[in-house]
This record gives structure tokens, C-alpha cells and sequence, in this order.
């Protein structure tokens, strides 16, 4: 038997395309169900969610410019990236011994197929949403869908990783960037993940990553004016009680869905502002 | 006139010492009270070739309220332009207490004949400037003709009559803190009203450090002659953050005399959008936007 010692990956966050460590110093332990230590996985703060934001703005203009071929391209890209990764996967999903090999696999395996799935819509969706409009007077009219800008994503509690990819990939296929808070029983294949994006030519700060404690920071995610929307996941009806009740002044939109709710372009459009554009003609 | 003994500076202890200014951790009442106190040190500049009148005019209607949701918060200390735009900042900002300052002397290289720049600054004067910010010849103070650059900080003071006078050294041109010391002297010497680090159009602009050996100097001035001279860090002041460090670093260095708008100024644009949302998130309690504050 070797006496290696196994060198220990840290869990740490994904903001603006590094891998900063909590601001805060604050873990929280992954336990098994009979209590063994997993890891230690930061435990992020309201201030580590500022900076999030802060890089998703930043991210926002050339992001959105981008074309939605390359955003395909891209996306594309990751799911690349995952196919070689899907062991590491299983075994960060399968951890705590909540869920088996089996289930974690299929997981992995739909994971992956979800993102080629959404890669494919970057450049589709807009045919759909895009209408002329019949107007009454000598104007071409027509609407197309752009990017509302800097979304929040709280991921699904179960499934850490087909939840986070099923919450995140329409975000982002559409254009915008995300702060994203990761499940909570789940958040070690959050990282693995964010290092996947990390090199996948996707720009720093359109996906930032965040584990910790949902409850402490969905109230700030709702409250920061510089979000543009929520996107909240398999929330309870006090939850999302809670979040609705929380500072009027800010009217950003929020979106509750829950797992396994229909595909397509629709939760693409979900986070997307239609824009109208009256052109003269005839004139 | 005499000239000040050369001040060789540890450049090492200063950029440590500037270091430790960061580490302060500010309360919520002193914090707000820090960005009140930044607001009303503010020069409120815009140097661009493209200003306008419109342009002056929105920024001096900035300076006279930030806020206009919250109209008690303090008025900027002035508004900083250039000489042919100081009749309309002079009247848009009639009937309140903030100055108007000008650049003159050529600025922001100071590459011209000193007739010229005489001209400058009494142009600025005569259009209703009370404070001239002039550029000091670096390349001749690079080239070691001390007396030179004192003899045109004394002409410029001459001209300035009843204005005062801010004497930008660029620090970012004179390289050393050894370089920022010595000019910092003659300048003061020479009849400073103000000395301050830079143009804006160079970078680096203002830093801890360079501010932190001007200060120095201002404190050893001080005890020589009892004259109280003002300082003014300008350019890459950005954030609420950095500026509140600078206010440490004013009031351990210098003390709480030369924490007011007199004594002290930030010469910044986008740091008073920063500070109102510092102050709005302070009486919220959420981080705000900047698209829900108005453009400079």
C-alpha cells in the first residue's frame, strides 16, 4: 500500500473568473449520513455576493454582444470539457452517500446532453420570440428579445448538478450573467463545474459561483439594484412569500420554477426584455 | 530665493506605512460620516476636450445638490474646468458657496512659453476663477532647473492675485518619492496655496504613496513656518473606499486641522456617484446601481 499522502482539493468560490476564497473565512463541513467529514466548502458572505455581482455586471456588455453562434460555440465547449470530468463528477455527486452511482451517472450523462441541448438554442430562440407587429400607420414594427442583464440563480436543492445546469444554462444561453448559488446539500460538483466554464473560453464574470447558505443570501440577491432578475429554483411557499415581501422599490423580475418543468425556449425567454423598433417606410 | 534642503525618503517604510492606512476597519456612523465629510472635499472636475457649456452646466447643477433626493447631503467643496468654460460654471454655480477652479498654465503638459502661460492664468482670473490649479514644468525640474520651477510657481501666485493657487506636481512624471518630496518643498516655498499630485492625464495618477510624502512634507512645512498648506490628491480616486483611506491617512498624518474642505481636496469626477451610493446603501441596507444615479 502506498503511503501517499492524497492532496486535498479546497473548495473555494468562482467570481469574476478566479477562485477566491470566501471573503468571509467562513466553511461550512460536508458530512456523510454517519458524519464523516467530506470537505470543507465555503460558506459565502453578503460580501462575496457583492463582488459576484459586481463581476456579472462587468461581464454584461460583451457577453450579451457576443454573437449567439459563438455563445453556442461555447457552451458547446463546456459540455467538451465535462465529457472527460464525468467521473469526478459521479464521485463529488455520490459524497455524502445520498445518492447512488447509478442515479449520479444518469445525471452526469443528461447533464451534459442538456448543455448541447441549450447550446443549440442560442441562435434559435429569437426566431421564436421575434414578432412583426401589424401597426397602423407607414412603419415596419418588430420586436426581438435582448438579455435583461445580471440574473440570480438559486439552484434546486437536489441534483447539484443537473439542477445548477438546468437553472444556469438558459441564463446564460440568452445572453445575460449569473450569480449563481449553488445547492446547498450538493455544492462540490458547483466547483468542479465553475472549473469546467473556467476553460471554456466562456468570458470571466459571466457565471460566478457561490456555495453556502441559501436563506442568508437569497434576501440580499433580492434586495441588490444592481440584479436584474431571479431566478429561483423548487422554492417553498414561505420562501417565495419572503422574497415577494422584500423591499417594494425593487422591481426586478423574478422567475419561480420547479425540477423537471418543460424545456424549449421558454425559460430562455424567461430572462429576456423584448424590444420594439418602429422603422418608416413607404415614405 | 532659497532653496530646500533635498529630502531623501525610504521608499521601502512608505509604501509600507501607506499600506497599513488600508487596514482600517471603519463603523457604520463614522463611515457615513466620512463619505458626508468626501463629499464636501470634492472638486468636481471635467477636463475633457469635449466639454461643453451644457456639459459645465449639468455638472455645476451636480455640485450645488448630488442628490436630488436627498437634498441636505453637502454641496461638493467646487468645480474644476477649463479656463474658457469658468463664465459658465461661475453663473450656473451664482449664489452658492462652491468655488471655481480652473487649470491653467497650459495645462496638463505646462509646454509652453511662460508669457503664455501667465496669460492662462490671468485669463482664468479675469473670467472669475477663485482657484488655479497650474501644471509645474516637469521636464525642467527633471533637467534640474530648481529655480526655474520656483520662479514660475512665484510668477503664477503674482498672477493669481487674490486666487488661490494649486500647484499639480505629477507625481507620475517626477517618478521618485525622492523627485516628489524635493518639488513638493519648492513648491510650498515658492508660495503654494494647495500642492496636488496630478493632472489626471497621466498615469499612475494619485496613490497613497506619492500623497503620503507630500503630506509628510506639508507636516515638516507646517513646523518650520507655521503655514498651513492644503493637499489634494486627484485622478483614480474611483470609489468611496479608496477615498476614505486617504482620509485616514490625512487625519494620522496631518490631524483633524486639515480635515475640512479648506485644508484638503479630492480632485474626482465618478467618485461622488460612488459616494451616494454608499450613502444610499447605508440607509437601506442593499447594494445599489449605478444606473438609478445620474450621469456627470
Amino acid at each position: 500500500m502506498s503511503d501517499r499522502l492524497p492532496v486535498l482539493k479546497t473548495y473555494k468560490l468562482y467570481i469574476g473568473g478566479k477562485f477566491p476564497r470566501t471573503e468571509s473565512g467562513r466553511y461550512f463541513p460536508l458530512r456523510t449520513k454517519t458524519g464523516d467529514l467530506v470537505a470543507n466548502v465555503s460558506l459565502a458572505s453578503r460580501k462575496d455576493l457583492r463582488q459576484a455581482v459586481q463581476a456579472a455586471r462587468a461581464a454584461t456588455g460583451a457577453w450579451a454582444k457576443a454573437t449567439p453562434f459563438l455563445r453556442g460555440q461555447i457552451l458547446y465547449r463546456l459540455s467538451e470539457m465535462l465529457e472527460d470530468r464525468q467521473e469526478q463528477i459521479v464521485r463529488e455527486l455520490t459524497a455524502t452517500g445520498e445518492v447512488s452511482t447509478k442515479t449520479a451517472q444518469e445525471e452526469v450523462r443528461t447533464g451534459i446532453d442538456r448543455i448541447v441541448y441549450y447550446a443549440g438554442w442560442t441562435d434559435k430562440f429569437q426566431q421564436i420570440a421575434a414578432t412583426v407587429n401589424p401597426v397602423s400607420s407607414p412603419h415596419f414594427n418588430f420586436s426581438v428579445p435582448e438579455p435583461i442583464g445580471v440574473v440570480g440563480v438559486v439552484c434546486p436543492p437536489a441534483q447539484g448538478f443537473l439542477g445548477l445546469l438546468s437553472a444556469l444554462l438558459p441564463v446564460i444561453a440568452g445572453g445575460n450573467t449569473a450569480v449563481v448559488i449553488a445547492s446547498g446539500p450538493s455544492p462540490l460538483c458547483a466547483i468542479s463545474l465553475a472549473e469546467a466554464l473556467a476553460t471554456s473560453d466562456l468570458p470571466a464574470g459571466v457565471v460566478n459561483m457561490l456555495t453556502g447558505d441559501r436563506s442568508e443570501l437569497l434576501p440580499h440577491l433580492k434586495v441588490h439594484m444592481d440584479v436584474n432578475a431571479l431566478s429561483v429554483w423548487d422554492s417553498s411557499t414561505e420562501e417565495q412569500c419572503e422574497v415577494r415581501s422584500l423591499d417594494e422599490d425593487n422591481l426586478k423580475r423574478f422567475v419561480f420554477s420547479t425540477s423537471g418543468a418543460a424545456a424549449g425556449p421558454q425559460p430562455i425567454l424567461a430572462f429576456q426584455e423584448i424590444k420594439t423598433t418602429w422603422h418608416p417606410i413607404g415614405l | 530665493m532659497n532653496q530646500p534642503m533635498p529630502v531623501i525618503i525610504d521608499e521601502v517604510g512608505v509604501a509600507e506605512r501607506a499600506a497599513r492606512f488600508k487596514t482600517r476597519s471603519i463603523k457604520n456612523a463614522s463611515k457615513i460620516a466620512a463619505l458626508k465629510l468626501t463629499m464636501s472635499m470634492i472638486d468636481l472636475t471635467t477636463l475633457e476636450g469635449s466639454d461643453s457649456p451644457g456639459k459645465v452646466r449639468q455638472l455645476c447643477a451636480k455640485a450645488r445638490c448630488p442628490d436630488p433626493a436627498h437634498p441636505e447631503l453637502p454641496m461638493v467643496a467646487a468645480v474644476c474646468v477649463y479656463p474658457t468654460m469658468v463664465a459658465v460654471a461661475r453663473k450656473a454655480l451664482a449664489g452658492t458657496s462652491i468655488h471655481v477652479a480652473s487649470v491653467a498654465t497650459s495645462f496638463p503638459s505646462g509646454m509652453s512659453d511662460l508669457k503664455t502661460r501667465i496669460a492662462d492664468v490671468r485669463y482664468a482670473v479675469a473670467e472669475g476663477a477663485d482657484e488655479i490649479d497650474m501644471v509645474i514644468s516637469r521636464g525642467k525640474f527633471l533637467a534640474g532647473e530648481y529655480h526655474a520651477i520656483s520662479d514660475e510657481i512665484a510668477t503664477f501666485k503674482e498672477a493669481c492675485a487674490t486666487a488661490h493657487l494649486k500647484v499639480i506636481l505629477e507625481t507620475g512624471e517626477l517618478v521618485t518619492l525622492d523627485n516628489v518630496r524635493f518639488a513638493s518643498d519648492l513648491a510650498m516655498r515658492a508660495g503654494a496655496d494647495f500642492i496636488k499630485t496630478s493632472t489626471g492625464k497621466v498615469s499612475p495618477a494619485a496613490t497613497l504613496e506619492f500623497t503620503l510624502v507630500m503630506l509628510l512634507a506639508i507636516a515638516d512645512y507646517y513646523r518650520e513656518t507655521g503655514k498651513k498648506i492644503g493637499m489634494k490628491p486627484a485622478g483614480g480616486i474611483r470609489d468611496s473606499k479608496t477615498a476614505i483611506q486617504y482620509l485616514v491617512m490625512l487625519k494620522e498624518t496631518l490631524g483633524p486641522e486639515w480635515l475640512t474642505p479648506d485644508m484638503f481636496r479630492f480632485g474626482a469626477s465618478s467618485l461622488a456617484n460612488d459616494l451616494l451610493m454608499q450613502l444610499r446603501k447605508q440607509a437601506t441596507g442593499a447594494y445599489q446601481s449605478p444606473i438609478y444615479f445620474s450621469n456627470d
